[in-house]
């Protein structure tokens, strides 16, 4: 059952934080890289889209509404619901060994054999089988461990790195990064991929019976009435 | 209801008052030991109030990065203003002569300083970025006196808890914890990159506070306050900011 609550968790913190910084972005849609960049500096590209600010030229004629505000309150607050569901899923799933029996594939999961067979059936556009409906196959079971252990991870430290008071304490987060206009960029090509995440996964969900599936992801009962987590 | 529904229930509910004492005793320990933000009520209290509190247990005296003088921006950001007001066009016309820095509250000496007069003191200098909430960077090398310098000149008192600081145009004003008051690179700047503080970054006096974004450096400063009391500010929320849906804390 955690797995359900902290998935739809997520999910919400998810569009909460996309709405957000998407309305971040409008107030300087200019991208740098290294660790300085400003409407003085040559951006490394720039989003063709109207600014809500004055400062930035962007050759449209006129200035979006300013938004910043209870966006960044929102993208912060969410933030900090977003890394504790995800603390509190890691050690659950650690606990009741969700890891080592739902994503971890295994080493049949891993033969070439079983991983062709998968892609085949994906590039088929096959329907999923009934087995699909209780157990994740290898190619779900990598891509998310990608998302929760790389892409998730990933999109909080370029996070932090925007922060000048946790860069003070711990400089490295964005030294690392090779400055805090790269670690910017990177935060936002990061969240790119987690929307292409996102929009395959929901296709999936769809391709799978959407309603059907999300009903089980929502109440934990398929409609052959097994439990599904 | 089945036996381990009701000992679900049970649990939960051992977990939920478990939850909320504990919650209960953290409001009270944060409060105690200055972890509560001015801005903690509303929607986005308790956002706001676990930044600042996980903010001033990891960075009460870490420093803000420098950077070498290769680094520093070949051309700083004159961000805009709104127009200038009469009463600043005036000082600017007479070139700062007669600009003062008044510093009162909870202050044993409450003293009045002319730019001069803060040049005269060990001036100081720091390599630093300005980080703008809405996403651009430039490096600048800052000269000028630490606040803490000032506070000791005037004797704030010790149960002082934060200094409200005040920009000649009207309504830009914030303030900030004593923590950061007292902090080395927190200055009243008047030079930038070895001349004069230009009036675009903030000239004749502005504060840099480096290890906040860019809004809580705020230009023309012509006033400090040192208090114990945010209510008796604008709406209580300790900044201009918070009344326009900023942070009041601008670490992040």
């Amino acid at each position: 059952m955690f797995v359900r609550v902290t998935h739809w968790i997520t999910t919400l913190c998810f569009f909460a934080l996309l709405i957000s910084g998407a309305e971040i972005v409008v107030s300087h849609p200019r991208f740098y890289w290294g660790e300085t960049g400003n409407v003085l500096t040559e951006p490394l590209f720039k989003i063709p889209i109207p600014s809500s600010r004055n400062l930035v030229p962007t050759g449209y004629g006129y200035v979006m509404p300013d938004q910043n505000g209870w966006s960044r309150a929102l993208h912060f607050q969410t933030a900090w619901v977003l890394v504790l569901t995800g603390l509190l899923y890691v050690i659950v799933s650690l606990i009741t060994e969700h890891l080592r029996k739902n994503l971890l594939p295994s080493k049949a999961d891993l033969s070439w054999r079983n991983c062709v067979g998968v892609i085949a059936h994906h590039l088929r556009l096959e329907k999923p089988s009934e087995a699909d409906a209780s157990s994740y196959n290898v190619l779900q079971r990598i891509t998310y461990l990608l998302v929760i252990f790389i892409l998730f991870p990933s999109v909080i430290w370029t996070g932090l790195a925007l922060s000048p008071a946790f860069d003070s304490a711990f400089p490295a987060t964005v030294n690392l990064l090779g400055g805090r206009q790269s670690a910017r960029t990177l935060h936002f090509f990061i969240t790119l991929a987690l929307v292409l995440f996102l929009l395959v996964h929901v296709v999936l969900v769809w391709r799978a019976g959407f309603i059907n599936r999300t009903r089980a992801m929502i109440t934990g009962q398929s409609s052959n009435r097994e439990e599904v987590q | 209801m089945t036996k381990l529904s009701r000992r679900k229930l049970i649990t939960t509910g051992l977990a939920a008052t478990a939850g909320i004492s504990g919650l209960g005793v953290a409001a009270h320990l944060a409060q105690k030991y200055g972890l509560v933000p001015p801005d903690h009520g509303g929607l986005y209290g308790p956002g706001e109030t676990l930044t600042y509190a996980s903010m001033r247990l990891l960075t009460k005296h870490s420093l803000a990065r420098e950077f070498s003088r290769s680094q520093i921006s070949k051309r700083p950001l004159e961000n805009e203003v709104a127009p200038f007001s009469e009463e600043f066009k005036r000082f600017q016309a007479a070139k700062f002569a007669d600009w003062r820095l008044t510093v009162d509250g909870m202050v044993a000496r409450p003293t009045s300083f002319s730019v001069d007069q803060l040049k005269s003191y060990p001036s100081q200098s720091q390599i630093t970025e300005v980080v703008c909430e809405e996403g651009w960077s430039y490096v600048a090398e800052w000269n000028g006196v630490p606040m803490s310098h000032i506070l000791d000149l005037v004797g704030a008192h010790p149960q002082a808890k934060y200094v409200f600081y005040f920009s000649i145009e009207p309504d830009w004003w914030e303030s900030m914890d004593m923590a950061d008051a007292l902090h080395p690179q927190t200055f009243l700047t008047y030079g930038m990159n070895g001349s004069e503080l230009p009036v675009g970054n903030g000239g004749p006096l502005r504060v840099r506070l480096p290890r906040q974004l860019g809004y809580k450096s705020v230009k023309f400063i012509n006033r400090l306050i040192v208090t114990d009391d945010v209510k008796k500010f604008g709406k209580g929320l300790g900044s201009v900011s918070p009344e326009g849906g900023y942070a009041w804390y601008a670490g992040i």
